[in-house]
């Protein structure tokens, strides 16, 4: 049996940087995908449109709980360090090769389909990655500081989508945009190389996790992790609460307070992208060390109560925040200053422009400009937002980003403790990856729908001369975080025990 | 408790159940209906998160209609 230990914060370092930099190369293909798309999936193409929208689904939702399975089986086979360090790698590796990777106008079909197969290994090196670093810190942390320590790995999510924007943010400042869209896109993904190679020379040197050496050193280590894990009817039952009682609700509250809240302000609110990715960097930044607030909050009171508050928060609060985030931005509460007002018709080519664009007196600026091609209008609107708004909106979306630090802060702890470390790290790692990835994954998609329904009902009626039945139809996508959490936090209270805390059995 | 517990089995088996037919007949039937690429978010709703979500659901409902969850 091993006794070498390496030091806690070196545990933590080695795996919450790497962890980081997996959620950096997963996120800088999500915040380049429109210029990735010119790229490699030109939309005149069916074929290409195909690839693209099975590499979007593929990674985001199928591929990630197969990742959970492979590598948390190899992880309970052969070890936490070796496991991680394969999925480093491989993130790595993708991720740069995909910044290597000719346009489809170059070499054609290959490019498309190689960037396709990249994304797969993406997704696949996720899937192992989180259950790894969770439970290696775990199993190297003392009971009553687990939750602290492992919200460190909590925090890399969040600081991997911040590092992503600001990389972005920085190489784009940094050229013209003609040099970002033509070479300075791929510069974010070759970086990752640096940064993946740093990380594995400081996980090259750390011992393998405590408890899993001693088992392996006794014969007790699995020697079916899957079977022993949804084969067995006891731990089904576990990894099936898990899911359903905890990581679906998170998934959601997850989604809702970073993605669902940035796609709301840009698509809905039309406010800028360049300002929506300041909102969200500082909110982001702001809340981040509440992760650590509440992993070390769940080692005093509970991890349980925590979640479920933060689940019940997020239910509580969703309409109300979305309603004042919109009417902040909403031109119709403002004041016009109809001096600086311009209205513009011109002909571009054979295509017709009509820009409308409008000052308010605290500085809001409205433009809208419609273009009528070949007969079928396309209007683009943009409300660029003054200081004060730009604070508000920060402020609602740093509350949602809180909700998410009570629900996932204390999760990594809390899953570790649900099970054995023979088969830790295939249980904990499958449950969380379809809570984040499917239900979590699902949330664009369906309130999507959900808009587009309420929509299409209130223009029903408008046309029948009735009133419109749905009041705010912007907040009908809500509904389906709300009715997922609000699941989740039932099944949570009533069959959660969250007294364990013990992670050697 | 442990009543309520088997009592609300029951329902996680018929939210299952609901969840694929909201599934299928609200997203993966339009999608269908719209061809081209929406054709593959079809087939995963159908044959991947259809099977996930109900089997999730209703394997944990009959779990705890049969008590598994007991205290």
């Amino acid at each position: 049996m091993s006794d070498k230990r390496s030091p806690m914060y070196a545990v933590i370092g080695a795996s919450s940087v790497g962890t980081m930099i997996e959620w950096y190369d997963f996120y800088i293909f999500g915040s380049l995908a429109t210029l990735i798309s010119t790229k490699f999936f030109p939309s005149e193409n069916e074929t290409l449109a195909f690839l693209s929208t099975l590499a979007t689904f593929a990674a985001g939702f199928i591929v990630r709980p197969f990742g959970a399975l492979f590598f948390g089986r190899l992880g309970d086979l052969i070890g936490r360090k070796y496991t991680f360090m394969v999925t480093l790698l491989l993130m790595g590796g993708a991720t740069f090769l995909i910044g290597c990777i000719p346009s489809y106008e170059t070499i054609g079909i290959v490019s498309p389909l190689l960037v396709l197969l990249l994304r797969l290994l993406q997704g696949l090196a996720l899937g192992g990655e989180y259950g790894g670093a969770a439970t290696y810190v775990a199993e190297h942390s003392p009971n009553h500081q687990r939750g602290l320590m492992t919200s460190w790995i909590q925090t890399t999510a969040t600081a991997g989508l911040i590092i992503s924007l600001v990389v972005i943010a920085i190489t784009r400042g940094s050229m013209s945009e003609e040099a970002f869209d033509d070479y300075g896109w791929r510069i974010p993904f070759l970086a990752s190389a640096v940064m993946i190679y740093v990380s594995y020379i400081i996980r090259r040197n750390m011992h393998e996790s405590p408890l899993f050496a001693k088992a392996k050193a006794e014969g007790k280590t699995s020697v079916n992790p899957l079977r022993e894990s949804f084969g067995n009817r006891y731990n089904l039952k576990f990894v099936l609460l898990a899911l359903l009682g905890v990581t679906m609700g998170q998934g959601v509250v997850w989604y809702t307070g970073q993605f669902y809240a940035m796609s709301f302000i840009e698509r809905v609110m039309h406010v800028p992208k360049v300002q929506v990715d300041g909102i969200l960097i500082w909110a982001l930044c702001l809340g981040t060390p509440f992760f650590i607030l509440f992993g070390w909050l769940s080692d005093k009171v509970g991890r349980k109560w925590i979640m479920m508050s933060g689940m019940l928060l997020a239910v509580l609060c969703y309409r109300y925040i979305y309603t004042q985030m919109y009417e902040t931005v909403n031109v119709q509460n403002k004041t016009e200053v109809t001096a600086e007002s311009v209205v513009r018709a011109e002909l571009v080519g054979a295509d017709s422009v009509f820009t409308v664009s409008r000052a308010y007196t605290d500085g809001t600026r409205f433009t809208e400009v419609t273009t009528v091609k070949a007969g079928v209008p396309h209007v683009d609107k943009e409300v660029s937002v003054n200081a004060s708004d730009k604070r508000t909106l920060i402020f609602w979306v740093f509350i949602q980003v809180l909700f998410v630090t009570m629900v996932y802060g204390p999760i990594a702890a809390f899953l570790v403790e649900m099970f054995p470390v023979k088969i830790r790290y295939t249980s904990m790692s499958l449950p969380y990856h379809v809570g984040n990835g499917i239900f979590g994954g699902l949330l664009p998609a369906i309130a999507t729908f959900l808009v587009t329904r309420a929509d299409a009902v209130n223009a029903k009626a408008t046309a029948l001369g009735l009133l419109p039945p749905i009041d705010k139809p912007y907040l009908e996508g809500l509904w389906y975080p709300m009715v997922i959490a609000g699941i989740s936090l039932v099944i949570g209270i009533v069959y959660l025990d969250g007294n364990d805390n013990r992670v050697d059995d | 408790m442990n009543t309520v517990k088997r009592i609300l089995g029951v329902l996680w088996i018929l939210l299952g159940l609901a969840a694929v037919y909201y599934l299928i007949y609200n997203q993966a039937i339009p999608l269908w209906k719209a061809g081209g690429e929406n054709i593959i978010a079809a087939v995963i709703y159908i044959f991947v998160l259809c099977p996930i979500i109900a089997g999730s659901l209703g394997c944990f409902g009959w779990f705890a209609w049969k008590g598994e969850f007991d205290e």
